[in-house]
């Protein structure tokens, strides 16, 4: 069954190019049926092959395809690993990116069919590199998929092709991933003239044995690049900006692929991470302020899609909060619960702006609740989830992290403490003034409103079930001993990385904890959630609120420090290029001309004057002859 | 008769030449100002050869003869020349009627 | 057997060429030879490396000690290949421009792809130098009889530039023939002559060649002829130019260079290095303001090609396979960008990427064809030239010759970036968005620059997911080349 695993992504790859090759012979349906087809049967073959992986005592297994660049000592496969780790993301990819496809039949449903095609085919694309990335048995094929999804990213954002703005946010995404990209790519060189091989086991293996500065070296390369990718600080601003795309794209993106591929990588490599301390740091320091940042910048965006990206973005924080302190298992368990939620808050979103005709303003809408039930129920159970109210699944997976994070220092503790709270706050914030009040809109939206069909609404209903449900997979040990069947599983990954926190909080300590956020969490909710349903909040927001408003005018910092300088110096080598270093070839040339047109005055045609120059010359040989020569 | 002689005499001619055919402007002029440095050239060369032949007589019988050799035939390439170089000129006349080598200037246009 | 024969198709082709006066039958006439000549190069690829077939070697000039020796190995075949692709490419994707007298530009075009295997196959130094000219002469023509408005001063800057070049290097083999043991120019004696050419000696002979190969590729600071030749150039001999000749340049240094004068190569690595990296960051940041397509691919393709001279002297196996890979892959990448932009000026009149627009809403087929190659430009993953820069910027950054490989893998990186920079800005503005009056009237691609395009595309994903064979086809050459460069007297 497992030498079976690469079906899984070449199944999606299949759909890719059924559906580019034939966009214009293939009907809507078939394209629908293709797209998703494929999807379902890599996301069973993936429930098999973990039928297989979760039995006990089962070892990692490296499927080896062929034979990929193999040059002098190195030699780099194209190969394949099974373990825990990477299956347990199969399902996530597959499971979650099926439901996606599912939406996106009602969603996409007016678009012509030759783009309809292509729409599904990018969607393929996108699942197939992202399912290189994380079954790749060495840091090539994953760097593979890792550029991979960037490329489909830049796809989906600029989907919509003619809109020059939507081109920009796509290329944006695509540039910002590629100076991560830089990075990483210097990590596997740096780890290839290190180790002499990309391979997982290799590097892992021989880590142990390098200086801790190559380690830590290696590390915060492969940081650089999962800032890029997973929209952390400094390379974040992408990702709110690729809300350009169709809504489905952003919970792709954002819920089960793309975004979760530095997590993925970072979890992977956990036991170059537990080598070099200094990383780590760094990680959960980035993380915690990105966590914080994004959370500020969220509280005060109208758009539906933007405040969900910046929660995103911060939640993101939160994971490497939980992998910069160790806490490996808990960072991948919010990896898979924030699939859930976020997919499905996204597609809540997706569903709102399909009903509003378009519309993203929250100020503009309103009341919706009546209008779209199955829509705001389902929502409402995404913001509980991610707001960290028990016994939802955001909770224990934000616990987890949070309790780990408390070992290590109570000064992350706090600081996530405080985040989660405004997440709570942001997200009721979001719901409160989308669905409960009074409509806001134009009239003829409100006659246009409507619950959206099943296509759309079934996705929901089962993402809503995960997101509430999910979290009992990861049962702290402080409440029910032994019962964190995440642990267990992912146990031979981490193992490795010395998973657990150097100080262990007690029990008791860990209940506070929990009750405490627990406790923050739904007070602040309910604060928002009383603070908004009536009273939304329509004015533009002046002083510092119109800073987080302008999102602490980041995009204008890099503007300025950046691009423009970029720019300029560019000018600047036109500039070069023209007067100086071609000035310089044709300014060879004129002198050559000049001087022959100088000269050419001696052609005087008067015989007599060619003869008295002759004889100077004689005369003057003669006398180099005579006097200087000796 | 020191070899002297021969040389100052021939570089006299020489120079006769030189300043012949650096000031005359008539072509016929400028000619036999040519050929008499031709012949100040055949003069020395006569002359060392003569030299040669007496120093080296006893060793290589031979010596010398290619100096005269050489006179021979620059007598017979200046004859050949005066040939053309005369038709140059009264083509010249033909055309221009003058000798005044001033007159062609056209190269350099 | 197979060398001789890949000369002589395309010249004998060529010169007949010349005779056949009629539009269609001479661009049948050498679309059919280009055809013979890949059917050959694929011929030889078939045999095994030992086989006497690819080599032949004949009295040339016994007096100069001068044979006539050529022979395939892994490097030669595969750029022999390249030029054999290539040709009937550009003649196929070409195949609706018009010229005027015809049969002289199919005849000059074939002529100066038999100089080119000629180059690629010669064993011998004062061979390399005939075939080296009779490449470029049949180019000078070409620019300047067929070319752009100012066809005229760029061919005349391209021909300076390069004659200077070809004259250094002249001298140079010169000096070095007289210096050889037996007098003679077989790159045997050549490749022995580092025990004869003292440090001193080769510090100097170094930039007789390398000036020669660096104005070929080009290299900066002497890269102006390039932007201005390309756009001059009527674009089938731009795509000469760009996907095979700039190789001479490249396949020079490592031929003729790097072997016969390692401690010259050595002594100016860090020089030459740091001359590519300015190249590069310089030439991909001048890319970005680039208003006209041709100067835009001409700057990115200076950048790439100093990213393959900076990993020659790197002097690791695996840089130098990249380079080898890299060779053959940039020539096909290239080639399918001048495609395109053919298109778009045959059929819009216009190259200014500020005039375009919107072409994706017209003509799909050719924009996707387009993402793809440009794709491969900026070396995704997939494509044939990741696998190029990866082996590429590993080597440089294994490399031992420097002690600067990380400074210089870090700034050479930073290209990676620009060339996303420049390529998605170019799609953008010339695919995306809206169509303006100009662009309204585009039509799509017809079927032959269809099959051509895919068949490049088809190339790029099959190299870039499968390289082994290319990699197993120069391994030889490359560990050859690496063991002379490290030679330490």
């Amino acid at each position: 069954m497992i030498n079976l695993v690469w079906l899984i992504p070449v199944l999606p790859l299949a759909g890719f190019l059924i559906n580019g090759l034939f966009r214009n012979s293939l009907s809507k349906g078939m394209t629908g049926i293709v797209g998703c087809g494929v999807l379902l049967a890599s996301f069973i073959l993936s429930l098999l092959i973990f039928g297989q992986v979760r039995q006990d005592g089962f070892h990692a297994v490296t499927v080896t395809l062929f034979d990929f660049i193999s040059v002098d000592k190195l030699h780099i496969p194209f190969a394949f690993q099974v373990d825990q780790l990477s299956v347990l993301f199969l399902l996530i990819i597959t499971g979650v990116g099926f439901l996606i496809h599912l939406y996106s039949t009602a969603y996409m449903h007016e678009e012509e069919a030759p783009h309809y095609a292509r729409y599904f085919s990018y969607l393929n694309l996108f699942v197939f590199s992202m399912l290189l990335l994380v079954l790749g048995a060495n840091f090539v094929i994953l760097f593979i998929g890792w550029e991979g999804v960037g490329l489909c990213s830049y796809l989906l954002i600029g989907y919509w092709f003619k809109n020059i703005e939507y081109g920009n946010a796509a290329k944006k995404a695509f540039i910002m991933n590629r100076i991560g990209d830089l990075g990483f790519l210097i990590a596997i060189f740096w780890m290839i003239t290190q180790f002499g091989s990309v391979t997982f086991t290799d590097v892992f293996g021989g880590a142990k044995s390098a200086s801790v500065g190559v380690i830590t070296g290696i590390t915060l390369l492969l940081f650089v690049g999962a800032t890029g990718k997973s929209a952390q600080i400094p390379l974040y601003t992408w990702l709110p900006d690729a809300m350009a795309g169709p809504t489905p794209v952003s919970a792709l993106i954002h819920a089960a692929t793309m975004v979760t591929a530095g997590i993925y990588m970072i979890a992977r490599s956990n036991a170059l991470y537990s080598l070099a301390p200094v990383s780590q740091t760094v990680v959960a320091v980035i993380g915690l302020t990105t966590a914080l940042f994004a959370a500020t910048i969220a509280l005060k965006q109208n758009d539906i899609k933007k405040v969900l990206a910046y929660s995103t973005v911060s939640q993101l924080g939160y994971m490497f909060l939980g992998l910069g302190v160790g806490a490996y298992t808990g960072a991948v368990f919010h990896v898979m619960t924030h699939a859930f939620f976020k997919a499905l808050l996204f597609l809540g979103a997706g569903s709102v702006i399909h009903a509003m005709g378009g519309e993203q303003d929250i100020r503009k809408m309103g009341g919706l609740r009546k209008a779209l039930p199955v829509t705001s129920i389902t929502f409402l159970i995404g913001c509980i989830a991610i707001a960290g109210i028990p016994p939802f699944s955001g909770f224990f997976s934000k616990d987890e992290i949070l309790s780990a994070a408390f070992a290590k220092s109570p000064v992350y503790y706090v600081i996530g403490l405080f985040t989660a709270m405004l997440t709570a706050f942001y997200m009721f914030r979001l719901f409160a003034t989308t669905f409960s009040g009074t409509f806001r809109g134009t009239h003829e939206q409100e006659h246009h409103l409507h619950e959206s069909p099943l296509a759309m609404t079934i996705p929901l209903i089962v993402l809503a079930i995960l997101a509430a449900v999910a979290g009992f997979l990861g049962i702290p040990d402080a409440l029910v001993p032994n019962a964190h069947v995440l642990e267990h599983f992912l146990e031979p990954v981490f193992a490795a990385g010395g998973e657990h926190p150097a100080v262990e909080v007690s029990h008791g300590t860990e209940l506070g904890l929990m009750a405490l956020s627990a406790g923050l969490a739904l007070v602040v909710s309910l604060l928002a959630w009383s603070r908004f349903k009536s009273k939304p909040e329509l004015a533009e927001p002046t002083g510092f609120g119109k800073v987080l408003a302008n999102k602490w005018y980041v995009d204008e910092l890099y503007n300025a420090i950046i691009v423009r300088p970029l720019n300029g110096l560019a000018k600047f080598f036109v500039w070069l290029e023209r007067w100086i270093i071609d000035g310089a070839v044709n300014g060879v040339g004129r002198l050559v001309q000049y001087g022959g047109r100088q000269l050419r005055l001696l052609q005087s045609g008067q015989v007599g004057g060619y003869v008295l120059l002759m004889v100077i010359g004689i005369l003057a040989l003669f006398l180099v002859e005579l006097f200087v020569k000796k | 008769m020191p070899i002297n002689y021969y040389i100052f005499l021939a570089l006299a001619l020489f120079c006769i030449g030189v300043a012949g055919v650096l000031t005359r402007r008539n072509a016929i002029i400028i000619f036999m100002c040519v050929e008499l440095m031709l012949n100040a050239v055949n003069l020395l060369l006569v002359a060392f050869s003569k030299m040669h032949q007496h120093a080296l007589a006893v060793t290589n019988p031979q010596a010398g003869i290619d100096g005269q050799l050489f006179v021979f035939f620059i007598m017979v390439v200046a004859a050949a020349e005066v040939s053309v170089g005369l038709a140059i000129i009264v083509m010249m006349y033909r055309n221009t009627h003058s000798t005044d080598v001033n007159f062609l200037n056209r190269l350099k246009h | 057997m197979i060398p001789v024969l890949l000369i002589a198709i395309p010249l004998i082709g060529g010169l007949a060429g010349f005779f056949i006066k009629d539009e269609k039958s001479a661009r049948g006439w050498s679309l059919l030879v280009s055809l013979a000549a890949l059917i050959v190069s694929l011929w030889g690829l078939s045999l095994p490396a030992k086989s006497p077939m690819l080599n032949a070697d004949a009295e040339w000039l016994p007096a100069l000690g001068s044979r006539f020796t050529v022979g395939l190995d892994g490097m030669g075949q595969i750029l022999c290949l390249l030029t054999a692709i290539a040709f009937p490419v550009i003649f196929i994707a070409t195949w609706r421009d018009e010229y005027r007298k015809a049969w002289n530009f199919y005849a000059l075009m074939l002529l100066s792809q038999a100089g080119l295997m000629g180059v690629f196959l010669a064993m011998d130094a004062l061979l390399f130098y005939f075939f080296w000219e009779l490449a470029l002469i049949p180019v000078y023509f070409l620019c300047s009889q067929w070319g752009g408005e100012k066809r005229i001063q760029a061919t005349f800057k391209f021909f300076i530039y390069t004659f200077v070049g070809s004259l250094l290097m002249l001298i140079g083999i010169i000096w070095l023939y007289s210096h050889t043991a037996d007098h003679s120019f077989s790159m045997k004696s050549f490749y022995d002559l580092r025990n004869r050419v003292g440090g001193q000696e080769q510090l100097w002979l170094f930039w007789l060649f390398f000036i020669a190969f660096a104005i070929k590729m080009p290299i900066w600071p002497l890269h102006t002829w390039q932007p201005d030749t390309y756009e001059q150039s009527p674009t089938a001999t731009t795509m000469v130019l760009s996907g095979v000749m700039v190789k001479m340049g490249v396949f020079g240094v490592i031929r003729w260079l790097a072997p016969v004068l390692p401690v010259g190569t050595w002594a100016w690595g860090d020089t030459v290095s740091a001359l590519c990296i300015i190249g590069m960051i310089y030439a991909s940041l001048v890319a970005i303001r680039q208003d006209d397509l041709k100067r835009l691919v001409a700057y990115s393709s200076i950048a790439h090609i100093g990213l393959m001279c900076l990993a020659i002297f790197a002097t690791t196996t695996s840089g130098m396979q990249g380079v080898m890979i890299q060779m053959f892959n940039h020539g096909i990448n290239i080639i399918g960008l001048w495609i395109v932009i053919d298109l778009i000026e045959r059929q819009l009149g216009t190259r200014k990427i500020s005039e375009l627009g919107g072409l994706a809403q017209k003509a799909p087929a050719l924009a996707i064809l387009l993402v793809i190659v440009a794709l491969a430009n900026v070396a995704l993953p997939l494509t044939n030239a990741f696998i190029g820069e990866f082996l590429l910027f590993s080597g440089v950054y294994a490399s031992k010759a420097t002690q600067y490989n990380v400074v210089f893998t870090v700034v050479a990186g930073l290209s990676i970036i620009l060339s996303a920079i420049y390529t998605l800005n170019m799609i953008q503005r010339v695919f995306f968005g809206n169509t303006n009056t100009l662009t309204e009237k585009a039509k799509d691609i017809r079927l032959n620059e269809k099959i051509v395009l895919a068949a490049i595309v088809v190339l790029i994903v099959v190299i870039g997911v499968y390289p082994k064979p290319i990699l197993n086809l120069t391994k030889e050459t490359v560990d050859l080349i690496i063991t002379k460069m490290n030679y330490k007297s």
